[in-house]
This record gives structure tokens, C-alpha cells and sequence, in this order.
């Protein structure tokens, strides 16, 4: 019997980037777009960050490269396929080497936790029971959360139900992983638990990962490159140290946490003068 | 007020009839654009679901627990409820048979009340209120918490996980649940009309049974309860599938389905009766 090497069975991406997207522009309403010409390359292996401020984009983007959403126009390419050429069956066949953690975990609420991580596998391979019992187990070990297997999603905290979609999201061991906002609403200690895991796994499994967010403080420490999205469209980009030491206002109000600057405090609205004459 | 802002008032307010009209109209235009736009998407939901049937074959055990959930979860407010329809509609029809000296005939009033128009109509809105809520506030809920997005990425398709089951068991339980009203509808009219008032047990059965024709009767019963489990079901998961995902539109989904369902049935139910039994009195 011959042994079969690790990274033969690890389904990596076969192009050096992962995730390319030229020149996307979408809005759900044509007369308000909401990314402007998105230009954003993530190479294969990378964990990647998109950080920017609440309701400015940043779902859309892992939404549209999941396909399910359309852009209005330019290419999103994962993997080297154009996402937006792919019929229903080849979309699908992309969608099982993708996991994707939601915000809020978005587990099934009518099943275990065993049975959630179970269900990518039973939907999708022929795997006898009992197998599919140890992959589970160990996905849930790798998480941490082996001992939780027959609890119900009710039964967790936000960091647990993070961990398991995350335990999930890895089911079919995917060449790209796209974490919705990780971290919103963690304690410090499930936050760091998360973080680490996002990093672990990425290097572990040898994907590519993409994590929406912002969490500046935490994405600093994990991530290998950042994407900052203001107004539809990439306004600054860099390393973690190269953000840190960045002098891009916007860049600097958003790691400052200042309230005014780039984003204004107040929502566009009549002058002051003239709303209380 | 100053007296700009009073000027301003009162050039609004000059503005009114031609504004309103403008607003009524927009609004006018707005609800027709929007109806014809969810009437087709209602037409290819429903296209979409009629394709994913098989697939709820397929997965029968995902069918058979929606069975359990809408059929057998529904059992206690239909047998009760039929049997108190039975029961009222005993002692009602009595009390008016004996005007003519009829009363013999209760069996056969109650049976065929039940058998052509109570069972299917009184168990579809039971069934709606019970079940299709139900079916609508899950799908919507699964919509709201990210769950149903959660299955498209992982490649699996709602429409045959989810929304195909919830019909089928819909449509499947519902006829069980007519029948099994008219049958504890009848039930409770023989404990009042032989049990309690002391009409002759033989009279009672011998008259319904002469007069209840399977074909005419509880056949076309049977097919009215299909049609109100197609509708029900339709509509229960479709608002689901299309509830705005918050809190509210959860709510408001839910509530178009109990409407809408309960419309649906009462107005399905006059077309099918006439086709079903236009003969009965036009010749007198």
C-alpha cells in the first residue's frame, strides 16, 4: 500500500493567487454602489485581512466571492476561475473547497454540534459513519471543543459557537477559508482563542485565508497583509508593520480609534443652521 | 416658530394637493411594481420547489421528521377541535332537524357537513395557523441567523434541504389531518346525538352510510384537502424563504401566512365546491 503524502491530499489552490479581484464595482441598488472598482489580489497561504468601518463593504466582498452575489462588473477570479462565468453545478464544486465562518456562527440550530460538523460531510462524501465520527472528533479537537460534541448549539457561548463554525468551516479541508467578523462580541480571552486558531489553522492546513473585520488590535497580531475599504473602495493596504507605522489618516483614525477624521462623525445631513432655523 | 419657518409651512402646505397626488401615485406605482415583482418571484420559487421534489423523496428522512412536525404536532388542536365541531354541530343540527320532524337524519348532516366542507376548510385553518406559522417563522429564522446562507456556501441548496421537506410534509399531512377531524367530528356528533339526546344508534349510522357517497362525498373532500395542503404549504414556505431577515419581517411573515393561507382556502374552497357539486340544487 503506498503512502500518500500530506500535501498530495491537502487541497491547496493550484494558482499562486488565491483570490484575485479586478476593477469590481457593486451596489444592491445601481444607484448606490457599494464597492467602487475593488482591485485586491490574496496569495495562496496567506492570511489576509479586510478591515474597514461598519456597513462600508466588507461582506459584500466575501459574499461576492463566494458567488453569492454578482457583480455589476469587473472579475473576481478564484483559484484561477472566473466566479461569474461558473454555472450552478461548477459554482457548487467551488463552494465545497470553501469553508466560510459567519458572523454570528449561523449554526443549524436543529442539530448537535457533532451533527453540524457532520453535515458538509454527509451531503458531500460517501464516507462510512464510523469515519465520519473520527473526522468530526478530531476537527472539534483541533478547536478544542472534542467534549462538546452532543451539546446543542443553544447550549454554547459566542466563542464556543465561533469555534465549532470554525471546526465546521474546515469540514472538507478547503484550499480558502473567509471568516465573517471572527471576533465580534468575544471576550478578550475567547477573542485571542479565535485569533489563534485563524492562524494556526492557516498555517497548518496550508490555505488561504481571508477574515473580515475590525478588529484592528487582534488582526495586527495574526494576519499577513491588510486591505482597508472606505467608500467602496481599497483606500490604504500593507504589512501589519507597515500599518502600524502608517501616516494615511485614514489608516491612522482607524488604528487610533479617533472618532472624527476620513469617516466623519455625523451621517451627511442639512447644515445645523438650517435644520434649527 | 419663526416666521421663515412659517412662511415655509405655509408654501408646503399650498404645495399639498399637487404633492399628494404625486405621493399617491408614486406609492400607487411603487405597491405594483413591488407586487409584480414578488409575483414573480413567487412563479419561479415555485418552479424552483416543484424541481427539488424528487429530492425530498431522495432525503426521506429529512421528509418523514417534517411529517412528524407538521402532521403529528398538529394532531391535539385537530382532534380536539373536530370533535367539538361534531359535538356543536349535533346539537345545532338537532335542534333544527326536529322542526321537520327529521332528526333521523342527523347522520347524515353531520357526516356530509363534515366529509365536503368542514373537515378540509376548518382543518386547513387549523393546519395553517398551526404548522404553516410554524414552517414560515423557521425558514425565516434560518434566514435571519445566516443559516440558509451557511448551507449555500457549503454547496448544499436550500430549496432541497429545507424548503422541499417543509412542503411535502405540508401536503402530505394535511389530507391525514382533514380526515382525521371529520372522523372525530363525527365521532363527537354520535356521543351528543345518540349518547346524549338518544337519537337511534341505527338510524344514526344506516342513514350516513345510505347517504355519504365515497366518490361524490369523500373523495372530493379528499381532493379539497390536497389543494389546501399544496396552498398552506406554498405559501408557509415561501414566506419564509422571502421574510425580510430581521425580527420584523419574521413577524410580518408569519402573519401573511396565517392571511393569506386562510383566504387562500376559503376562496379555493367556493371555486372547487362549484365545480365539485354544481349539480346540487339547480334544478330546483
Amino acid at each position: 500500500m503506498s503512502v500518500v503524502e500530506p500535501a498530495a491530499v491537502l487541497p491547496t489552490c493550484p494558482t499562486e493567487i488565491a483570490v484575485r479581484m479586478t476593477g469590481v464595482w457593486f451596489g444592491y441598488d445601481r444607484r448606490r454602489p457599494v464597492l467602487r472598482g475593488i482591485d485586491m489580489a490574496i496569495p495562496r497561504g496567506k492570511l489576509v485581512a479586510i478591515m474597514g468601518g461598519s456597513g462600508c463593504g466588507k461582506t459584500t466582498i466575501l459574499r461576492l466571492i463566494g458567488g453569492q452575489l454578482r457583480q455589476q462588473s469587473g472579475t473576481i477570479t478564484v483559484a484561477g476561475q472566473d466566479v461569474m462565468a461558473l454555472d450552478r453545478e461548477a459554482l457548487f464544486a467551488l463552494r465545497r473547497r470553501i469553508g466560510m465562518l459567519f458572523q454570528f456562527g449561523a449554526l443549524f440550530t436543529d442539530m448537535s454540534v457533532f451533527e453540524n460538523i457532520a453535515f458538509p460531510m454527509r451531503e458531500h462524501t460517501e464516507l462510512q459513519e464510523e469515519l465520519i465520527r473520527d473526522l468530526v472528533l478530531m476537527k472539534l479537537n483541533a478547536v478544542g471543543l472534542r467534549g462538546a460534541a452532543q451539546l446543542r448549539p443553544a447550549e454554547l457561548s459566542g466563542g464556543m459557537s465561533r469555534r465549532v463554525a470554525l471546526a465546521r468551516a474546515i469540514a472538507l479541508d478547503p484550499m480558502l477559508v473567509m471568516y465573517d467578523e471572527p471576533f465580534a462580541g468575544l471576550d478578550p480571552i475567547s477573542l485571542g482563542i479565535v485569533g489563534q486558531l485563524v492562524r494556526k489553522l492557516n498555517d497548518a492546513l496550508g490555505i488561504t485565508s481571508v477574515v473580515v473585520t475590525h478588529d484592528i488590535y487582534e488582526s495586527l497580531k495574526i494576519v499577513d497583509y491588510i486591505y482597508f475599504v472606505a467608500e467602496g473602495r481599497i483606500v490604504a493596504q500593507g504589512t501589519p508593520d507597515e500599518v502600524r507605522q502608517s501616516k494615511d489618516s485614514f489608516v491612522r483614525q482607524f488604528v487610533d480609534g479617533e472618532p472624527d477624521g476620513p469617516v466623519p462623525f455625523h451621517y451627511p445631513a442639512r447644515a445645523v443652521t438650517e435644520e434649527f432655523a | 416658530m419663526s416666521a421663515e419657518r412659517r412662511q415655509r409651512q405655509a408654501a408646503g402646505a399650498q404645495r399639498m394637493p399637487a404633492d399628494s397626488v404625486t405621493w399617491a401615485l408614486r406609492r400607487v406605482g411603487g405597491h405594483t411594481l413591488d407586487s409584480i415583482e414578488r409575483l414573480g418571484f413567487a412563479a419561479r420559487f415555485s418552479v424552483a420547489v416543484l424541481m427539488h421534489l424528487p429530492g425530498a423523496f431522495r432525503r426521506l428522512q429529512l421528509t418523514l421528521r417534517e411529517i412528524y412536525f407538521s402532521g403529528v404536532l398538529s394532531l391535539v388542536i385537530i382532534l380536539v377541535s373536530g370533535l367539538f365541531v361534531g359535538m356543536v354541530l349535533a346539537l345545532q343540527g338537532y335542534e333544527v332537524l326536529t322542526r321537520y320532524g327529521a332528526n333521523e337524519s342527523l347522520g347524515i348532516l353531520v357526516a356530509l357537513s363534515l366529509v365536503r366542507e368542514l373537515g378540509p376548510v376548518v382543518a386547513g385553518l387549523l393546519f395553517a395557523s398551526r404548522a404553516g406559522s410554524a414552517v414560515t417563522a423557521e425558514i425565516g429564522l434560518m434566514k435571519t441567523t445566516e443559516q440558509l446562507s451557511a448551507m449555500e456556501m457549503m454547496a448544499v441548496d436550500p430549496l432541497a434541504r429545507v424548503v422541499a421537506p417543509r412542503f411535502v410534509g405540508g401536503v402530505v399531512s394535511m389530507p391525514l389531518l382533514a380526515a382525521l377531524f371529520s372522523t372525530l367530528g363525527v365521532f363527537g356528533a354520535y356521543l351528543v346525538g345518540v349518547k346524549l339526546i338518544g337519537i337511534d344508534s341505527g338510524a344514526f349510522w344506516g342513514n350516513m352510510r345510505a347517504a355519504v357517497d365515497f366518490g361524490h362525498d369523500i373523495l372530493n373532500g379528499f381532493i379539497k384537502s390536497v389543494v389546501f395542503g399544496i396552498a398552506v404549504s406554498a405559501i408557509a414556505v415561501f414566506e419564509g424563504y422571502n421574510a425580510r431577515p430581521t425580527a420584523e419581517g419574521v413577524s410580518t411573515a408569519t402573519t401573511r401566512t396565517v392571511v393569506a393561507s386562510s383566504l387562500s382556502i376559503l376562496a379555493l374552497d367556493f371555486v372547487l365546491t362549484v365545480f365539485m357539486f354544481r349539480g346540487v340544487g339547480v334544478s330546483a
